[in-house]
């Protein structure tokens, strides 16, 4: 069984999912990797500043 | 001099390629006819990328975004597996039919999990609470790039 850590799990679900809104929503090669990498950073990003708001609300 | 009839200038010659000639028009049709006719029917790409990911691109000859769409989705439904999320097969309440409608978005690999006993029948553990989530995102990713497949046919996007 593949137990991968929280953040793991966060950064692998950002990287398939950044990857087919990429191709998908741009028309361009160079726009498609922009717009990719710019998902995978809001996924991520999201995902650390919900976790520290989180922590700090159950403190 | 060989003269214009128009103001007695000298007569313009220009290339007739890429204009809208009759020669030219009846070799574009025969181009598209010859692509249609390859391409098969306008749901086709459609089809054929949701039941494989990535095969509708590959239909339409977009191998770079047919490979990397295809081992995106394969390996988010690959890690959802290992993970030991679940599939869903039945539906009673409202979440579990729009976990099913998401699991179904996978097509052939749905089916092919199904077939091999593949994830877990109840979710025990948080990894595969996640690896569930992983799998019903997988297939809802997967309509997704199937539809992008029928744009690419229809010319609504290039």
């Amino acid at each position: 069984m593949f137990r991968p850590s929280h953040f793991a799990a966060v950064v692998l679900f950002a990287l398939f999912a950044s990857v087919v809104f990429g191709i998908t929503m741009r028309e361009t090669p160079r726009r498609m990797l922009r717009y990719g990498i710019y998902c995978f950073v809001l996924f991520v990003g999201s995902a650390a500043a919900l976790s520290w708001a989180m922590y700090f609300i159950a403190r | 001099m060989e003269r214009s009839p128009l103001f007695g200038l000298p007569p313009v010659r220009y290339s007739q390629e890429g204009m809208a000639t009759a020669q030219n028009n009846n070799a574009a049709a025969r181009q598209g006819r010859e692509q249609q006719s390859w391409l098969g029917f306008v749901y086709l790409p459609l089809i054929v990328g949701w039941l494989v990911p990535g095969a509708g691109h590959f239909l339409l000859r977009k191998w770079g975004r047919g490979a990397l769409l295809s081992a995106s989705i394969v390996g988010m439904f690959a890690v959802g597996i290992a993970m030991q999320g679940k599939l869903f097969s039945s539906a009673h309440e409202i979440l579990d039919i729009l976990g099913l409608a998401g699991d179904l978005g996978n097509g052939l690999l749905y089916v092919a999990a199904q077939l091999f006993g593949l994830g877990a029948d109840q979710v025990r553990v948080t990894t595969a609470d996640y690896g569930t989530r992983f799998i019903v995102v997988a297939g809802l990713l997967n309509v997704i790039a199937a539809v992008d497949a029928h744009n690419l046919r229809t010319g609504r996007k290039s």
